[in-house]
């Protein structure tokens, strides 16, 4: 999976694991507004960041927010990386 | 209980033979094992399977009137036929029998099409009319009873169950709408079913074929439009004695029987209120019967415990465990007829064949209380949704969703962002006739993601919500949001899966009459004449129907939070018989022949569900829509191979019209 960027493999993720089909994902489209993604969903992409790049994500950080687009998971996944190195 | 099959030739020539119309009853003799009757006239004829409740001896149908010139085939109860039979002595009206079947041929005679409006049961039944060659075919108010059509070689078809019409030469081929229905809307909305050019005749609808051949249907009821705010029932003192009145009469009138009545028992408040009137209006013992679950998550004994021991019934027990609901599923299927997507219909299968096991044929359910008096989340759900949209960006609005589902699995803390943004969706439009809906069918809509090729090519271009929308919009048009959720569980939900998948199909299955004291049309027009803060009180469900009722009611029960009933569903099939099952229906290979859905997809689904690691509520449900639409697809197969299986006519009594046109002419008189 090295070459391929965050965004690259969320969305491999959710293609895999959520059965999500169609062209591929806008990264900035919301997961909930399309559907892609349930609350239940929610805790698996969860697990898998924390497995993947190795962060923890902490109760307070499951908001649409940080999670609710590719390009917002990217952004999140790259803030907690810098946060766990600084 | 009964099954009915029928035929009628549209040219009005070709009579029907004895062996096709005992291909179509003997599809049928589960519900109906006590005995088998043909009749066939010129051009048409009735099949009839039979279970005897009322009149043992002389209840044989198809019935005719005095001089051979009507005949029925009916299934169902008319309650009120001791009512009626008298209005129409009256009328000169001679009854040879002491059934509420004669009822319905000479009410035919005497009030034509609007006689069905008098009977207050559960009912489906064809009528011909030799006087004027029509053939009339009823459906009770809100489906309690199935009646299936179709058009097939210049002929019209009629059965109870669709395997009869299979019997009877129509070919099962998928309608791909049909199925985008259940997978979407959890069932399929009549008129529409799964199987190509089988029509479902919707509740409250009489059809007519004329004498011509022409197919007619009308609506002859539907749940009565809202009152004007200032003329609904408001008084909860009042409302609470008329509706205790109105269900001591429905329950009384519910255990007319010539057998012995007995009563499913879940400990919930509906099942334990119908209990505690049968055993008010009746000194006889009474037997009630009920689930209990290996796995403790899904267990309630300790509620029936409390309810048994209050009421002081003989109560028998049916455990259900994995490997149960496993080996059950295959046959459910085939009884139920459509895809279900969970597994809640099987328990209920199981429980009926307890109660035959202990050699009894009826039983009262509490089922239908939810409906009329605003029992189900997804009311409350509507109702905080509704005041929500009044200020979108609440934050403390959405937090009351919590409250509601405590237990389900996206409440989880951690998510409960992502939680209510699924109930958002909707949010900014609290007029459209569907807000109650949307998030459930937006749900529904990603099982489409494991159609295939064909499937997903043939509903491109469909959307399941907005047909059932157009199908009901006149009424939706005239109702609040919350009545509108009321309307669409009554027409979708009810009728299709409840009283259906899960209702008479289960029950029947193992010959066993339901009977809902709470689906009298009296009690649920009751319930659309209340306030409907007496039904929904803050966010307390059926308030009127607790207080009409607490009396009779031990504290646990009285107390109690609903519950809602659910039975295990992939944790059925991840290990023994249920694995077995699974591995082999979701086969790569046998998911590609049958070519509804996507064989990789449907192979990821499941390697993800046999790992173990929990499903989501979306995932479940297409693991058992897709389990068990494949398993259908089997039934059908089996239903067509048994066309071939020879038939002994002994079996099969056979009347004919005095003008006939066959060799036999059994003559009607005893």
């Amino acid at each position: 999976m090295g070459d391929l960027t965050i965004q690259q493999q969320v969305e491999q993720f959710i293609r895999d694991n959520f059965f999500y089909e169609g062209d591929a994902i806008d990264p900035d489209a919301s997961f909930i507004e399309t559907g892609i993604i349930d609350s239940t969903g929610v805790l698996e992409l969860v697990a898998f960041l924390e497995e993947t790049w190795g962060i923890r994500v902490a109760n307070e950080d499951l908001t649409p927010e940080n999670l609710d687009s590719l390009a917002k998971i990217e952004a999140f996944v790259q803030r907690k990386m810098a946060e766990a190195r600084a | 209980m009964c099954g009915i099959a029928g035929i009628r030739d549209l040219s009005g020539r070709r009579t029907p033979s004895r062996e096709e119309l005992a291909a179509m009853a003997r599809e049928l003799r589960h519900r109906g094992p006590d005995g088998f009757g043909l009749w066939r006239g010129e051009g048409v004829g009735f099949a009839h399977a039979r279970l005897s409740i009322i009149d043992l001896a002389g209840g044989a149908q198809p019935m005719p009137n005095e001089d051979g010139t009507c005949w029925v085939t009916y299934n169902g109860e008319i309650y009120n036929w001791l009512e009626l039979r008298p209005l129409l002595e009256a009328r000169g009206h001679r009854f040879r029998t002491r059934s509420d079947t004669e009822v319905l041929v000479h009410a035919w005679e005497e009030w034509g099409e609007g006689f069905v409006e008098r009977l207050n049961g559960n009912f489906a039944f064809a009528l011909w009319d030799g006087r004027t060659r029509r053939l009339v075919l009823g459906r009770d108010r809100l489906g309690i009873r199935p009646l299936f059509w179709a058009e097939h070689e210049g002929r019209f078809l009629f059965a109870s169950e669709m395997k009869s019409l299979l019997a009877a030469g129509i070919d099962p081929r998928p309608d791909p709408l049909g199925f985008d229905q259940v997978f979407v809307l959890w069932t399929t909305v009549a008129p529409r079913t799964v199987l190509e050019g089988v029509r479902e005749l919707a509740p409250g609808h009489l059809l007519v074929v004329g004498p011509e051949g022409t197919i007619r249907s009308r609506r002859y009821w539907d749940l009565p439009d809202p009152l004007p705010p200032g003329d609904l029932l408001a008084d909860p003192g009042e409302a609470a004695r008329r509706l205790r009145d109105l269900l001591e009469d429905s329950v009384r009138l519910r255990l007319r029987a010539d057998v012995p009545v007995g009563a499913y028992l879940s400990g919930g408040l509906d099942s334990t209120a119908a209990t505690a009137l049968a055993r008010r209006v009746t000194d006889a013992p009474l037997e009630t019967y009920s689930i209990t679950f290996a796995d403790r998550d899904y267990d309630e004994s300790a509620e029936q415990e409390a309810a048994v021991r209050a009421l002081g019934t003989r109560h028998h027990r049916v455990e259900v465990d994995y490997a149960a609901i496993a080996e059950a599923l295959p046959e459910v299927v085939a009884l139920a007829e459509k895809p279900i997507l969970r597994t809640a219909p099987v328990p209920l299968y199981l429980l009926s064949g307890l109660v035959r096991s202990h050699g009894r044929k009826v039983v009262l359910t509490g089922e239908g209380a939810d409906e009329v008096f605003g029992g189900y989340d997804i009311f409350k759900e509507t109702k905080i949704r509704a005041w929500w949209a009044r200020d979108p960006s609440s934050r403390m609005r959405p937090a009351l969703l919590r409250k509601l589902y405590p237990f389900a699995p996206g409440a989880d803390r951690r998510a409960i962002a992502f939680f209510e943004a699924f109930y958002r969706d909707g949010i900014e439009h609290p007029e459209d006739p569907g807000f109650s809906h949307r998030p459930t069918w937006r749900n529904g809509m990603r099982n489409r993601a494991f159609y295939g090729e064909r499937l997903r090519e043939a509903t491109r271009d469909y959307d399941p919500p907005a047909d059932v929308l157009a199908l009901f919009r006149e009424a939706l048009s005239r109702r609040d949001p919350l009545g509108r959720a009321e309307y669409i569980e009554f027409k979708v939900f009810l009728a299709g899966h409840l009283l259906a998948s899960q209702g008479d199909r289960m029950s029947l299955g193992h010959s066993v009459e339901g009977r809902y004291p709470f689906l009298d049309h009296r009690v649920v027009e009751f319930g659309q004449a209340l306030d409907p803060r007496l039904k929904l009180r803050g966010l307390d469900e059926k308030w009127i129907l607790r207080r009409a009722v607490e009396d009779l009611l031990p504290p646990e029960v009285r107390e109690r939070r609903k519950r809602p009933y659910i039975a295990p569903n992939v944790r059925s099939f991840l290990d023994g018989p249920g694995r077995r099952l699974a591995e082999e229906i979701l086969d790569r290979d046998a998911v590609a022949e049958t070519g509804l859905f996507d064989p990789g997809r449907v192979a990821a689904l499941a390697r993800k569900a046999f790992s173990g690691r929990p499903l989501g509520e979306r995932e479940t449900m297409a693991f058992i829509g897709i389990l068990t639409a494949e398993l259908l697809v089997r039934a059908w197969r089996d239903a067509v191979a048994r066309r071939g299986s020879p038939i002994d006519l002994a079996a099969f009594p056979s009347r004919e019209l005095p003008n006939g046109t066959s060799e036999e002419r059994t003559t009607w008189e005893t």
